[in-house]
Order: structure tokens, then C-alpha cells, then sequence
């Protein structure tokens, strides 16, 4: 009983303070809202208008009519015409293109012949996208006249479940959800017990009967009334602007939000046991950044990643919601039938904030 | 254990890598007084009080703290102490009237006794004012007077306080020391480390900290009388070349300059101090009034910590 109030007083002590930092507060709604929109907007794998050069050696009706039909298909946007291909060479180097697009002298001979190429597509391939989106050009279906039309018969047809138009956002937002959650909670715990060491309130609070678990679960339960906040602006603001659906359950979908914010307070919680000041917390947590936006299947697909790779994005709790908001919002899946995600979520924040309690020793030495 | 200590320390010491920041200390803190830990910065005060109240473990020794032994489990030592932080601990933007509920949940004063004591805390310490008043933008004083109510709101057996006085005027100085009188009165044992000479005197007993050990132990009216020093205090025009015409002399074990006057420490083994120094003077052509004085604080201060060899000169 004295346990539970001394733990109340953490907590109030704690929504008290957290409503005086008006900058603490303000990004708690401004981050979200602005990576949303920022990343929803930007965030675009169907590239368009990339910048072009062209060298139309051979300058005839039929290049003339090539070139305007590629232009016709916005993918490239072409800003400079020059003579050779060496100058086109130097328009890449110097990145002022990304493609480039070389037309030789004999392009008519080239086009009525099938066993050579009529035209040579220059492309920067140290930006992987680009090098794929011109794979895409090949398959542009340009035609000059129907004799030269090649007939293709598609051997396998592809259909895109749960997101047919392939829109980005629709794949983007779920997981960015897992990226805004996990940057602003952790953050928030990670500096939490170490800016009260700074500013001398530990020495205080230590010689109080208030016990570790009491001083971190109290810390912990405002935030994630906060982190649930956040998890309805994303929703909202991903359906307004970007029409990303909840085709499951929202009330799985919160409690899976549950567990994840609760992970990753405890995570933050226990770095901030770990570190001697905010600017080691702040460092810590970019540290954990990377490897969960990278190793988590939120940029490039899990299973292409080396097996290490995807060891190493198991253990991290974003691998494991990003699964889940995916399957909830856009597969229609159940709670239940992904269980086994939501209870590692579980076990992780038990033991980071078990490992929180134990290191924070009420001791100087 | 007798009953009349709050804390009986035996042999307690503290080591930080190679450096013994507490060195054997013994100590008998009585009940219902205030007993003053003397010493400059670095001499251990600070680390003691830590290892009272179980923030830092003893490398050697141990203390009985309140029935509790340190080391040990202090858990249930913490609702019956108070503990004043040298730095200003409470919450900076938090109002003085939140800190003092907080402090108060934290040590489960019941919800229907709160209200009055904090209260009572606010009018004693001369906050009622203040109390809508954000922590952090008050003045040393009134911060001071806050960490002192926090310190006792739950009435402590034991009150510990580092340096207490650090960072406030020497009116708020006095007003905080009537209050400790007015604690220790009522019946809580005090603890509280000085570097202020003025502070030590009003102690009831006083150890004299030096790198660690404790160099003097007793009243402070009876450590001055008891320094083994005579004490010659010396009136010069010139006190620079008095100063140092007396320090050629071998007997002398210490001279301070306070403004025109020189207090000279001489070993009591030594016959007639005042003529050596009266001949020293005359020796130089230095005009000076001399005569025998009391020891004060500052006198046992210097004497009790002189290198053993210059004690004995």
C-alpha cells in the first residue's frame, strides 16, 4: 500500500515536471506529425523525373520521336542536349545527371535490327535506386511503328496483395510508426534517471524510503499513456493525408503499441542507469537508431539480409512491431495468430526493466 | 550499544582507489544535540556522512546508526533519517508547495496528517509566501530553508547535513542554526559538517576532520582549552617583518596574520613562550605589544592540524 503511493508520487511527480518542459511536450506531438509528413511525402520508391542528358548522335525523325516519347513517360526529365557520348560521361561524374541517354549514329539501322541495341542508357549507379529504376526503362513499352513491336508473353504475372497500387506510404507509414514510437520513447527514459543524477535530485531521492522498482515504474507509466497519444496522431494523420488503412482490429493494434512503447521506456530506462550524463544517454540511443531502422525490415526487406544480419534484427524490438502494425493494419491479421511477436515484445520489456531496476543501485559506489 | 548515541562509528574508513578519504574514524553522535564535523574540503566530511546513511559502503569498520548497522541493510534506516545535500537537491520547477507534497508522499505521511504538516513545515521555515513560488527561481536562503523542511517533514530521529550553509548569507546562517537548536531541542540528533569556524563554535561537540582522521574530538569550549599551545598574540606596525623575525624562531610551531595582529602557537613544553618572542622582537628592532591570549577555535584549528614535528617543536 505504502508502495503503491510512493510509486503514485513518482508518477505525478513525473506528469507534473513533463507539463512545465513545453519543448519536451511539443515534441511529443510535433515529431511524429512532422516525420509523417515529411517521410509520407518523401519517402517515394516509384521514382519519377530523374535527370537526364541526352546525345542523339544520330538526330533523325525516329531519335527525334524516341526521345519525345521518353520524356512523355516523366520517368526522365531531360535537362541537357550534347554531342558525344564523352560529354555525357562528364555530366554523370560530375552528378549533375543521373541518366544519361547515348543515341548512336546508325539508331534507324539499330531499330530494324533485332540483334543489336539501338540505344545505350548511361546510368549513376552509385545510388542504388536509380540503377533499378533504369532497369524499369527497358521494359518502357515504346513503339515507333507495329512491325518492330516485340510480341512478349508474360511468363509470371505478379499481384500485389494488401497493397495492389503500390503506393509507398501504404508500406512506409506501419513501420514508421515503429521508428517515431522508438525514437521519442526511448529517448524521453534515456535521459530521465541521468538528468536527475546531474541536476543532484538522486542524492535526494536515494536517501528517501522510495525503493529502484517504485523510482522506475513510476518514471515508466506516464510515458506510455504519452507513447499511446502518439500512436493516435500517426494513425490519424497516416489516414487523413496518406489514406493508410487499419484493416485490423485497432484495439490489437493499441495493445500491441502497448507492449512496444513499454520496451522500449525500459530500454531507455535502463541506459540511463548505464550512462554518466544526458549527452552519453542522447549517444546511446542514436547508436540503437540505426541499426533499427536499417536491420528492421523497415527499409530493405528482412529476408534478403544476411543471416547475422537478421539475428541481429531479431533481438531488436522494432523488427517484431513492425511485423505486427504491418499484419494488423494492412494484412487483416488477428493478435492471435502473431502471438509469438507480441510475447518476445513482452519478455523484452520485463527484462530490460528488471535489468533497469537492478543497476540502479540506491548506492554512490 | 548505549542508548544515549544516535551513531556510535568504530575504526570506519573509505578508500577510492589509492586514495583513504576516511581514515579509522571513531565517533559518538549523542542524542538531542548537534555535533559539528569541522575540516576543509577533502577531509573526509562529505564521504562520512555518505557512509552513515548507506550511500557509500565502508571499506573498513562500521557504524551503528539508530539501532541500524552500517554496513547493512540501511532500507529501513532511510524513514528515520533526514538528509541535507551540500547542492540544492528539491525539484527546480516544481512549486515549494508540490516539492513538500512530493517529499511527503514519498515518506507515506498519511493523506489525513499531510495537509497540516506541510502546513506546519511552511510557517515554521517561513515559506508560507513562497509556496506558489517555482523552486528553482528562489534566493540560497529560502532554497536552504526548503531543503531543511523536506529534510524533516517526516520528523527524523537523525538529521545529516553536508555543508548545509554553503550558499547563503550569514543572516540566513544564523536563522538556520536557530532552527537546528530548536530541532535539537525537541530531540533530533544532528549531524552537520562545516568549514565555518563560526558554525563549529555553536556545536555542542565538534571532530576536527584532517585528510580523513579525526584530529580532535570534544566541546568546543574544551578543545580551546586544551590545545598544548600557549598562544601569544602579537600587535606590530610592521606585521610582515614580524612575522618573519618570529618564524626564525625554532619553538614556534605556527604564525597567523590576521589583519596588524600575529597569533603565535608555542608547545606548552616550552618555557616562558612571551619572552622568546618579546627578545625575537627586540632582537630585530621591531616595535610590537605582545601579550597571552585565549586559544580560539581557529587557534585549535591551526594547532590540531600542524605535522606532527612542528607540534612537537
Amino acid at each position: 500500500m505504502k508502495s503503491l503511493s510512493r510509486l503514485m508520487a513518482v508518477t505525478r511527480k513525473e506528469v507534473r515536471q513533463m507539463r512545465r518542459d513545453r519543448l519536451t511536450f511539443a515534441m511529443i506531438f510535433g515529431i511524429p506529425l512532422m516525420q509523417i509528413i515529411l517521410f509520407g511525402y518523401a519517402i517515394n520508391t516509384d521514382v519519377r523525373n530523374l535527370r537526364t542528358a541526352v546525345a542523339d548522335e544520330a538526330n533523325t525523325h525516329l531519335s527525334r520521336d524516341f526521345i519525345a516519347q521518353l520524356n512523355a513517360t516523366q520517368v526522365t526529365d531531360i535537362r541537357e542536349h550534347v554531342n558525344t557520348v564523352a560529354q555525357l560521361e562528364d555530366l554523370l561524374r560530375s552528378g549533375r545527371v543521373s541518366v544519361g541517354i547515348a543515341i548512336p549514329p546508325d539508331f534507324d539501322r539499330r531499330v530494324a535490327d533485332d540483334t543489336r541495341a539501338a540505344v545505350h542508357i548511361l546510368v549513376d549507379g552509385s545510388d542504388p535506386t536509380i540503377a533499378g529504376i533504369a532497369d524499369a526503362l527497358r521494359s518502357l513499352p515504346l513503339g515507333f511503328d507495329t512491325t518492330m513491336q516485340q510480341q512478349r508473353i508474360d511468363l509470371i504475372e505478379v499481384r500485389a496483395y494488401y497493397n495492389p497500387e503500390r503506393r509507398t506510404p501504404v508500406n512506409i507509414i506501419p513501420g514508421l510508426i515503429g521508428v517515431i514510437l522508438m525514437m521519442t520513447m526511448m529517448m524521453f527514459t534515456a535521459v530521465a534517471v541521468v538528468r536527475e543524477r546531474e541536476r543532484g535530485n538522486l542524492e535526494l531521492l536515494i536517501n528517501t524510503p522510495v525503493t529502484s522498482a517504485e523510482l522506475m515504474v513510476g518514471k515508466v507509466l506516464p510515458y506510455i499513456f504519452l507513447g499511446l497519444v502518439q500512436l493516435a496522431v500517426i494513425l490519424t494523420v497516416g489516414n487523413l493525408l496518406f489514406d493508410v488503412p487499419v484493416r485490423g482490429s485497432i484495439v490489437d493494434l493499441y495493445l500491441a503499441g502497448c507492449v512496444y512503447i513499454a520496451a522500449n521506456l525500459a530500454l531507455g530506462l535502463f541506459f540511463s542507469t548505464a550512462v554518466k550524463s544526458q549527452f552519453q544517454a542522447i549517444q546511446l540511443t542514436f547508436f540503437m537508431m540505426l541499426p533499427s531502422i536499417l536491420l528492421s525490415g523497415f527499409v530493405f526487406p528482412f529476408d534478403g539480409m544476411p543471416e547475422a544480419a537478421r539475428w541481429i534484427g531479431e533481438i531488436l524490438p522494432i523488427t517484431h512491431f513492425i511485423r505486427l502494425t504491418r499484419g494488423i493494419m494492412l494484412r487483416e491479421a488477428g493478435l492471435g495468430e502473431m502471438v509469438g511477436e507480441l510475447l518476445y515484445l513482452g519478455a523484452f520489456a520485463v527484462v530490460a526493466m528488471t535489468a533497469a531496476a537492478l543497476r540502479f543501485s540506491k548506492r554512490l559506489d | 550499544m548505549n542508548d544515549d548515541l544516535a551513531i556510535r562509528a568504530r575504526g570506519l574508513s573509505k578508500d577510492f582507489g589509492s586514495l583513504r578519504a576516511v581514515d579509522r574514524l571513531d565517533l559518538d553522535v549523542p542524542k538531542a544535540s548537534i555535533y559539528g564535523f569541522l575540516g576543509p574540503n577533502g577531509s573526509g566530511k562529505s564521504t562520512t556522512i555518505r557512509m552513515l546513511c548507506g550511500l557509500l559502503t565502508p571499506s573498513e569498520g562500521s557504524a551503528n546508526v539508530l539501532g541500524v548497522e552500517v554496513p547493512g541493510d540501511t532500507s529501513q534506516l532511510k524513514p528515520r533519517i533526514g538528509y541535507m545535500t551540500q547542492k540544492f537537491s528539491l525539484f527546480g520547477d516544481m512549486t515549494v508547495l508540490e516539492n513538500l507534497q512530493f517529499i511527503a508522499e514519498i515518506y507515506s505521511i498519511p493523506a489525513n496528517r499531510r495537509a497540516a504538516r506541510i502546513d506546519e513545515v511552511l510557517e515554521h521555515y517561513d515559506l508560507v509566501e513562497q509556496r506558489k513560488q517555482f523552486a528553482g527561481t528562489m534566493s540560497g536562503g529560502q532554497k536552504q530553508r526548503l531543503a531543511l523542511g523536506c529534510a524533516v517533514i517526516h520528523k527524523p530521529e537523525l538529521l545529516l547535513l553536508d555543508e548545509p550553509t554553503s550558499a547563503v548569507d550569514p543572516q540566513s546562517r544564523r536563522d538556520f542554526w536557530a532552527n537546528l537548536f530548536r530541532l535539537a531541542e525537541a530531540g533530533t540528533a544532528i549531524l552537520v559538517s562545516t568549514h565555518y569556524m563560526d558554525e563549529a563554535e555553536r556545536c555542542h561537540r565538534l571532530a576536527i576532520l584532517d585528510h580523513g582522521a579525526k584530529v580532535a574530538d570534544g566541546a568546543p569550549q574544551e578543545l580551546q582549552r586544551s590545545t598544548g599551545m600557549n598562544i601569544i598574540e602579537v600587535v606590530a606596525d610592521d606585521p610582515y617583518h614580524a612575522q618573519t623575525a618570529i618564524s626564525t624562531l625554532p619553538v614556534v610551531a605556527s604564525v597567523t596574520q590576521l589583519g596588524i595582529r600575529l597569533r603565535v602557537l608555542i608547545p606548552e613544553a616550552v618555557p616562558d613562550a612571551l619572552g622568546h618572542v618579546q627578545k625575537v622582537l627586540a632582537d630585530h628592532d621591531i616595535a610590537a605589544d605582545t601579550h597571552l591570549s585565549g586559544a580560539s577555535l581557529e587557534d585549535v584549528f591551526v594547532a590540531v592540524t600542524l605535522d606532527p614535528e612542528e607540534r612537537a617543536a
